[in-house]
This record gives structure tokens, sequence and C-alpha cells, in this order.
């Protein structure tokens, strides 16, 4: 029996205002507990929430960036439940009108692309936090209104592999218009799956579970194919998949029964008498467009056509809003394009993997990066002094300076290198026999004694021209 | 009675709310909750053709804050408020179902 597999994910994303989405409560994160919450966000009698207006900005701006129609005409519903996170015994959503619906983005799995639609987004605020001991559980409400995008997408995702990129692609698109910092290891994006798979040619899609606890993108796609495999075997073996929700586990690989589903949830929808509704105008929606940067996709086509880079260069350099415009202004610094792409892949990627840091908290600058690539291009220092200069450079050091206070210049000039190239091949003849006898390895040995004798200073290119030319005489 | 509403709904209704209702009890609010949804119908005589869906009574619009922090220094004074606290965190009974929802 050959299958089809359905995926849908409803991906959170915090945003990054100041504050929160019905309170002027601060948003942010390191607080005692309680610290940030007042009577609103309490749920007190007798309180009223205010729309933050930089939350609706957000949610134009993220239906913008994922090509959805935004909703001229929204407000805001109430989705009942209980919960000792949610003190008002509800929240503030979006159900019938959410800000944007109908977008997609498109993701590339192995050179295949691909558009998944995204049925709908909408803003909301987060619930409270929860630590749960022995007898008792300690609520935290600090992060109780701190504003919330949900996107849900539609059935298009055929593939654990696809769900991956489609969440790759989700998040480039929303670091890149900077409301949010999208990073799943400090909860800023949080990501539900649900799956399905069903025979061939069977148009019912088939019951499909939930899975929790997918910390990662890798987790994500490691949980659905697991996932993918049961609910198969499952079917292969003549049983019934059950509604349920299963709990992945880290160290298996595998998901785990949590609970099962009886029956849908059952909200009680209704809209949200506090707040009144919302007419966005053409004007907004225009200037908040006007205003985003460039996307990642249209930054790969410029890197590719423009540029030179590879596809995989033009990818990585995307990762990051940070690191494409670093890239763009060592480019706009004259610094050549592969060069800075390499430099930015490897010695700066790095650094911030050691460091534990982000781009923008480094003393690393456009200006300093294209200064070095520029030395290096015009022969001032080899590759491998560069290795010093970088190491400068994350110091905030000028690189030019630093070359030149450190006498870092390289050795280029054949009028100066030819003597030292003689006397290197006059003190070891035995080298010249040997490559004449054809071996290579001579060749290294000779170039080693000749950087030797210039301190390491000698152009390599330029040493290796003229002894070859010696060499061949 | 009209049976626009039946005991299990009334029953699950009331688990909704967090609410017990004994048998008795239940023999006595099905009829009435019937009754007040029966009270509600009246509204679908009106002509409403034409007429937009409201989803808001208030006649305001666009109404929102800029978004500038304030701290309000409640917490001390909420915590003081909440039936149990410890550490800053409101104590409440052991939560046994770990869905988060939102």
């Amino acid at each position: 029996m050959n299958f089809e597999t359905t995926i849908g994910l409803e991906v959170h994303i915090e945003l990054k205002t100041h504050s929160k989405i019905f309170s002027p409560s601060p948003v942010a994160y390191g607080a005692d507990p309680n610290a940030n919450t007042n009577v609103i966000d309490w749920g007190y009698p007798g309180v009223l929430p205010t729309t933050n207006k930089a939350v609706v900005a957000d949610g134009i701006i993220a239906a913008l960036a994922l090509h959805a129609t935004v909703e001229k005409h929204t407000h805001f519903d109430r989705k009942n439940y209980f919960y000792p996170d949610n003190p008002k015994a509800y929240q503030i959503t979006q159900s019938d009108k959410p800000i944007g619906h109908d977008g997609w983005v498109e993701i590339d799995v192995d050179g295949v692309k691909k558009k998944i639609g995204i049925a709908e987004m909408h803003v909301e605020e987060d619930a409270g936090k929860n630590t749960h001991e022995r007898d008792y559980s300690y609520v935290d409400l600090n992060r109780q209104g701190t504003p919330l995008i949900e996107i849900v997408s539609k059935p298009d995702i055929a593939s654990p592999a696809e769900a991956y990129a489609y969440l790759e692609a989700l998040r480039q698109r929303i670091q890149f218009t900077g409301i949010s910092d999208v990073k799943m290891e400090e909860g800023s994006m949080r990501v539900d799956v649900n799956i399905s798979v069903r025979p061939v040619g069977q148009e019912k899609f088939g019951t499909k579970t939930e899975l929790k606890n997918l910390n990662s993108f890798n987790y994500v796609q490691r949980g659905l194919e697991y996932e993918e495999q049961r609910q198969q075997q499952v079917l292969m073996s003549g049983g019934a998949v059950q509604q349920e929700t299963r709990r992945f586990d880290e160290k298996t690989g595998e998901t785990i029964l949590m609970r099962v589903k009886a029956g849908a949830d059952d909200y009680r929808y209704f809209p949200e008498p506090d707040l009144p509704a919302l007419n966005i105008s053409d004007d907004w929606i225009k200037e908040l467009g006007d205003a985003m940067p460039e996307m990642p996709t249209k930054r790969r086509e410029r890197y590719v056509n423009d540029l030179g880079l590879t596809d995989y260069d033009a990818m990585v350099i995307t990762q990051t809003k940070e690191m494409s415009d670093f890239f763009d202004a060592t480019v706009a610094l004259k610094a050549d394009a592969k060069m800075a792409a390499n430099y930015l892949q490897g010695d700066v990627n790095a650094y911030l993997n050691e460091k534990q840091v982000d781009l923008q908290a480094t003393k690393l600058t456009p200006a300093n990066l294209a200064g070095m690539i520029n030395l290096i291009s015009d022969g001032t220092i080899s590759s491998k002094m560069a290795k010093k200069v970088f190491k400068a450079i994350t110091d905030g050091e000028e690189p030019k300076a630093y070359v030149e206070a450190h006498g870092l210049v390289q050795l280029s000039d054949p009028a100066k290198l030819q003597p030292i190239i003689d006397d290197v091949l006059s003190a070891n003849p035995q080298s010249i026999e040997d490559f004449n006898n054809g071996k290579k390895r001579a060749v290294g040995f000779l170039v080693g004694q000749i950087m030797k004798q210039t301190h390491g200073q000698a152009n390599p290119q330029v040493v290796n021209k003229l002894l070859m030319a010696a060499l061949q005489q | 009675m009209a049976n626009r509403i039946n005991r299990e709904q009334v029953q699950h209704v009331a688990g909704l709310a967090k609410l017990e209702f004994t048998d008795a009890e239940l023999d006595a609010f099905t009829p009435q909750l019937d009754d007040i949804i029966g009270m509600f119908e009246t509204l679908s005589e009106v002509d409403t053709d034409g007429v937009e869906v409201t989803s808001n009574v208030s006649d305001q619009l666009n109404v929102m804050r800029e978004d500038v922090a304030d701290n309000w220094g409640q917490s001390a004074a909420l915590l003081k408020n909440a039936p149990d606290a410890a550490r800053g965190f409101i104590k409440v009974p052991a939560i046994i179902d770990e869905s988060e929802d939102n």
C-alpha cells in the first residue's frame, strides 16, 4: 500500500514589543516572577484592555512578509478555557477575522521548489508560565499578555522534510522583518504539529495525531518521520489511527502517547466586547510595506545573479538579516563578494559559535572586514597573515593600522624575492635533483625554506611562480 | 418542553464552566435553560437581511495605545491578594494536565 502524508503546522511567534498586547506592562525577560504584571494582566474585575498599536502593525508586517491578504475589518475574539496560567479564564485572540489570510512561502527541498499555503495568521496574547513541583504548581504571569502571532499552514506539507523547510522559510522571513527573534531555543518561536497519512487516492484525510515537545526544527522533522512510519504501520496491520496527542522523546526519537482527544475543544469563541474593532487603512498598510527590508529570497537571487555566489553560500548568508546586512555592507565597501561570503561562513561563524554571541553583539564591523579582505586582494597580506588580522578585527581594531603596526606586510616584489630564491636553491642542490627526478614534494620543501628566510612574509603565489620558473630553466 | 437543549448538553456546558450539578439540579435547570434559549430565539424573528454582522456594540473604532512600557509596580499587592504565594509565584494545587494552551 502506498501512502500520502499531510502535515499541518501551527507556529507561535513572540513579538519584540516594549509593552504587552493589552496592558502597558513591560515585555522583558529575566525579571522576578510576576514583577512585570498589573491588574489588567491578572484579569481583575473592572479593568479594560487597550490594544497596543505596535502589535497590530507587526501583524500587518507578518501578513505582508508571508504574501497574505491583510484583513481590513478585523477584531479580537474571546476564547474560553480554564487553566491556572490564564487568570481571566479566557484568552483574547482572533477567530473569525484574523489579521491576515491566504498567504504562502516558497520552500526548496533538494532543489525542488514548492509553495506552501498559509491559511491565516492572527495576533493574540500569551498565557503565563507554570512550574510544576510535587504537590503544588507555581504560576508566573510575566508572560501573560506578551504579544504573539500564530501562523497556521494549509494542508500542503507532504513530508517531514517539507515541514522543516517550511519552518526555516517562515523563520527567515519573520526574522528579516525584525518583529521577532524567532528563536526556538529561547521560546520566541514555538511549533505545534499534526500529521495524518492516507492511502494514495483516498479523498478523505486520515485521522491526525498531534505532536508535543518538539524543541527544534530537527526534532520536528524527526518526530514527524517517526509518526509517519508509525501511522503507516498501524494502517497496514489493519488498525485505525486514534485521534491523540503524542509526545516526542528526544532520547529515543520515538513518539509516546500522552492522551486521547475526545471530540473537538469547546472554546465558545465570541467577539471580544472590551475591545473596539479595527479598521486598517490602505495608507497604513502601504507605509508598513514600504518600510519592510528586502526579503531573504530576493537577496539570494541578487547574491547568485549579481554577485556570483553559489546557491549554498547565498543560503548561509541569508540565515539572519544581521548576517545578510553585514555582507551587503562589506560588499558595498568594494570587498570581493566571494571572499566576504567565505569569511562570514567560515571565520566569522566559527567565532560567533565559539563566543556564543550574535553578530551584532561583536566588535566586528563591515568596514574592518572589508578593509582586511581588500588587503588580501591587493596582495598586501597573505591569507595566512589574515588569520592574525582577523583576530585583531574581532577586537575592533582597524586592519590597515594593525598590519602596519605589526609589520605584517607581504613581500610580493619579484626583485626582492628573486635573490632569496636563488640563495635557497644554491643551498639545496639535492632538492633540485629530486625535482628533476619527478619528486614534486621537493617544491614544498623549497617554498618552506623561502618562507623561513622571509619570516613568513613572502607572497606564496609570487614565490611559486618564480620558483617554478627557476626550476624549469 | 421544546427540546432546544437536552440534559447531556446542560451537563456538558456545566463541565466547561467547572460546575457540578446533582440530578435534581439538572432536572430543574434543563427546562429553565430551554426557556432561556426560547426567549433568545425571538431575535430570529427580526428581518436582518442586508444588515451587516455586528461584532461589537461600541461605536468606537481603532482605539489603540502607543507601545510604551510602564510598570505600575503592583506585583506585591497582587500577590497579597492571591490565595497563596511563594517566592514571588502564585502557588496553586499541582496541575496534572500539562497541556499549555494558547
